[in-house]
């Protein structure tokens, strides 16, 4: 039997605790997964040595970076007593998350991506200035001193289980000479592990990385005790660290495609836009849309769109064609349909997938479920409805005047604005709810890897100190 | 099935010293049960309580229970009948006029339940106190006891158990209500600067008095305190450790980290209606699997299905805790427990049934708050 160790300071610690991962859809163990408790969690991070990656330059973490991206994705990598091949990875995390194939796949290439293009990723986040600075504590830039300090001494991510490209946004921290601790999400201890092992393998310290897959508890031990971290998650488990602010938090994305008055009267254009923005990666990711906006032709955009992802099917995660991640938890997905249900009976919203599916929303495959696409038309952006955000592809339409969209959308990570329209640009750039801004028809999955995902990882870590020194005699 | 467990099982079916000593292990019980139901249900002796009961039954419970099977005899305990008042209707009237303590548990919300003791947790202690091993908690050493205070029974408790191995106890107080208010209430914060408060008086008195050798303490609060400094170093030899549910991993943790592997560590499931259940030795065949065994024949533990209380699950099935308390100073038969476990056979030094691994019971519509301090 497969089992997947705590890594404290890097080396492997079986518990006595124990859970069971199991395969979506037979019920079969995959893996048994070393329990932390919480005290353990706290003890290690206060016995880390947060200098362990002061030792290397920036620009040598950089290059095991790289090494590990290659590893990652071709590696026989360590997995508690065995080694785990790159296919056997992919089938695992299939198995346990429910996701496609295919889509396990092409996360696993945004991970290679970002590992081996870390120089332009902390080049984003450091907007340019010579790397070195970080290795000697300060040095010119742009005719003057820049100096900086490493506040994040022990860094902590709290991640999810909803997609494996998460974990492209906490890697960057190690080539910024910050030890992690990570606790993975209960079905997706795959991917944290195989980036430890992989970037362990291209050369960085072991005792940099601590991994503990931990109850509610031991998150909160580690987000206690880290300098720095990053929580994903919504609602009650978030609340508490909302004004912590060592704490960034990532909840729920609300992404939104907007159209403009100049563009909307093409608006069938960019239907593969829209599409897109709303189902990639099977519609789980924080940067997908969950709603598209229109000043007008709502209701049409709302049936064009029903009849595109009306087509999707339920389909065996190892189907290439499967588009939608399953459901191990049926009773969650049943939650999911069920508030959507509830909405629907308010007044002011109608579901246009309903019709073209030929079939109820929620779908039972033995013991899994699936939510099939569900595009709902709200007269009102006010309705319960319109400012949804699902683990599947669910997204709302409505109709709003594009000069009152910028205060209306509320917090979005990221808005692609299809339009020309300068004021209407400007309106969007001058509002602090949106995170991430496309301006153009560029779909909200598409993440350029140099820009900043909700908040700069860089900017978490270091702070900027005021900086002079007496010139050499 | 643990190691331990098997080898139990076949010593008892193999009918040797051990099965002997269960049969006379379950023969104290039937006596016991037997005495107190008279001495409860007596006009002379007995309490308001169960006298009015018997006056409501088609039956007497003092012919009709012979043993502690009998028991079943009485309907499941509902523990809304120790919530509120009049308390004196506890109170044996053979003990009319003796200084009455008033014991609560839980209480976050609502009325708690309350038990009435005379001397029950100083005998419950001093029998506790004859499992403990001298060499780690030595006579005449001193004690700290930092957990539950207030209206729990355990300070009074563990400072009479302290007094009575010839030490002095230090107490510092920890409100428990208040802890699971602030969890409740979403204020993770200022608990952990309350236990920061509590931490703080417990290191202030263990640096000031040479003499502290022995410790109790809650899982928690341990964790906390050895965050701070070694226990080896500050004299400790012995930690007695309940209060609160503790899992197979943290027994580890503490024997192994926290204690350095040089403390005795001594984990105990107790409560205000129970009194102390004893842990089974250490035995590295269990896995760290934390086992108790009730104090029979003063009290007794049962691991049943949760939907058919009267049936006891087999040896290594999970169920739900239920149960029978047994001195004349208080009778409960049959209280359903907010916990589940897993039944464990007897062993040597406590040859009837145990309860491993107890945890809140998840069958309840909302879960309770555990763990916390």
């Amino acid at each position: 039997m497969l089992h997947i160790p705590i890594l404290r300071h890097g080396r492997a610690y079986e518990s006595v605790e124990t859970f069971e991962l199991v395969h979506h859809a037979t019920g079969a163990t995959v893996a048994t997964v070393s329990q932390a408790n919480s005290g353990l969690v706290a003890r290690d991070i206060a016995r880390m040595d947060d200098a362990i990656l002061e030792r290397f330059t920036v620009a040598e973490l950089m290059d095991m970076c790289r090494k590990a991206a290659e590893l990652f994705m071709t590696g026989a990598l360590p997995l508690g007593d065995g080694r785990q091949t790159f296919d056997e990875y992919v089938t695992c995390l299939s198995a346990t998350t429910g996701m496609p194939i295919s889509y396990c796949r092409a996360n696993a290439k945004k991970i290679q991506r970002v590992l081996s293009d870390i120089g332009a990723v902390i080049g984003g986040l450091t907007r340019g200035f010579d790397l070195s600075i970080l290795d000697r504590g300060y040095g010119h830039h742009g005719g003057g001193w820049l100096s900086y300090h490493r506040v994040g001494r022990v860094f902590g991510a709290v991640l999810p289980s909803n997609s494996p490209g998460v974990h492209s946004l906490w890697a960057p921290a190690v080539a910024l000479k910050v030890p992690v601790v990570l606790k993975p999400g209960r079905e997706e201890p795959w991917t944290p592990y195989r980036i430890i092992e992989s970037l362990a393998a291209a050369g960085v310290p072991r005792e940099a990385f601590g991994f503990y897959p931990t109850d509610h508890a031991g998150a909160g031990e580690i987000l206690r005790h880290c300098d720095r971290s990053m929580l994903f998650g919504g609602g009650p488990t978030v609340r508490p660290w909302l004004n912590d602010p060592r704490v960034e938090v990532h909840g729920p994305g609300y992404s939104k495609v907007l159209l403009g008055d100049d563009c909307v009267h093409d608006w069938r254009n960019y239907i593969d836009v829209m599409v897109g923005s709303i189902a990639a990666n099977g519609g789980r990711s924080c940067i997908n849309a969950s709603a598209v906006w229109t000043p007008k032709h709502g209701r049409a955009i709302a049936e064009a769109l029903a009849d595109r992802l009306g087509a999707v099917r339920a389909l065996p995660a190892d189907d290439a064609e499967a588009s939608i991640a399953a459901f191990g938890n049926v009773a969650a997905a049943e939650q999911i349909s069920a508030v959507i249900d509830a909405g629907l009976r308010e007044p002011g919203a109608i579901e246009l997938t309903a019709d073209g599916r030929g079939g109820p929303r929620l779908v039972r495959e033995g013991r899994c479920a699936y939510l099939l696409p569900t595009i709902v038309w709200c007269e009102d952006w006010k309705h319960p409805l319109a400012n949804h955000e699902f683990l599947f592809p669910y997204a709302s339409v409505v109709e709003c005047p594009t000069v009152e969209m910028a205060d209306a959308i509320g917090p979005s990570l990221v808005v692609s604005a299809i339009t020309r329209d300068k004021a209407f640009a400007a309106s969007l750039m001058a509002s602090a709810k949106v995170e991430r801004l496309n301006v153009g028809a560029i779909p909200t999955y598409q993440i350029s890897w140099d820009q900043p995902h909700e908040g700069n990882l860089f900017e978490h870590l270091y702070r900027q100190r005021a900086f002079q020194i007496e010139p050499a005699a | 099935m643990l190691v331990g467990d098997v080898r139990a099982i076949e010593a008892m079916n193999a009918g040797g010293g051990l099965a002997a000593r269960v049969e006379e292990a379950r023969a104290r019980l039937d006596a016991q049960a037997r005495e107190i139901v008279a001495w409860h249900f007596d006009p002379k002796t007995g309490c308001p309580f169960w006298l009015d009961y018997a006056k409501k039954q088609d039956w007497e419970p003092r012919t009709a229970i012979q043993g502690y099977a009998d028991l079943r005899r009485f309907e499941p305990f509902e523990d809304e009948w120790l919530r509120g008042g009049p308390v004196r209707r506890w109170v044996p009237k053979a003990y009319a006029g003796r200084p009455v303590y008033v014991f609560e548990t839980g209480g976050s919300t609502g009325v708690p339940k309350s038990r009435i003791n005379i001397e029950d947790f100083r005998t419950d202690y001093e029998l506790f106190s004859e499992t403990l091993p001298d060499g780690a908690f030595p006579k005449g050493s001193d004690w700290l006891m930092l957990g539950p205070s207030g209206p729990r029974r355990l300070r009074l408790a563990v400072e009479h158990l302290c007094q009575h191995r010839g030490g002095i106890c230090f107490c510092v107080d920890m409100d428990p209500r208040w802890v699971v208010k602030l969890i409740k209430s979403g204020r993770p914060e200022l608990m952990h600067e309350y236990k920061d408060h509590v931490i703080h008086q417990g290191l202030t008195v263990l640096r000031a008095h040479e003499n502290i050798r022995c410790l109790f303490t809650t899982p928690k609060l341990l964790e906390a305190l050895c965050e701070r400094i070694s226990l080896v170093r500050a004299g400790i030899t012995g930690v007695f450790c309940g209060g609160t549910q503790l899992t197979a991993q943290f027994h580890r943790f503490a024997r192994e980290e926290l204690l350095e592997g040089a403390i005795e560590f001594v984990p105990t499931y107790g409560n205000t209606l129970m009194g102390l259940a004893c842990h089974k030795p250490f035995d590295p065949a269990d896995h760290y699997s934390i086992i108790y065994h009730p104090p029979s024949p003063r009290a007794m533990l049962e691991v049943v299905d949760p939907k058919e209380p009267d049936r006891v699950v087999k040896y290594g099935e999970l169920g739900r805790v239920r149960l029978t308390t047994l001195t004349r100073e208080f009778f409960v038969p049959g209280f359903l427990e907010r916990d589940e476990g897993i039944r464990r056979p007897p062993c040597e030094a406590y040859p009837w049934d145990g309860v491993g691994d107890v945890r809140p019971f998840s069958g309840f519509a909302t879960p309770v708050i555990e763990g916390v301090y």
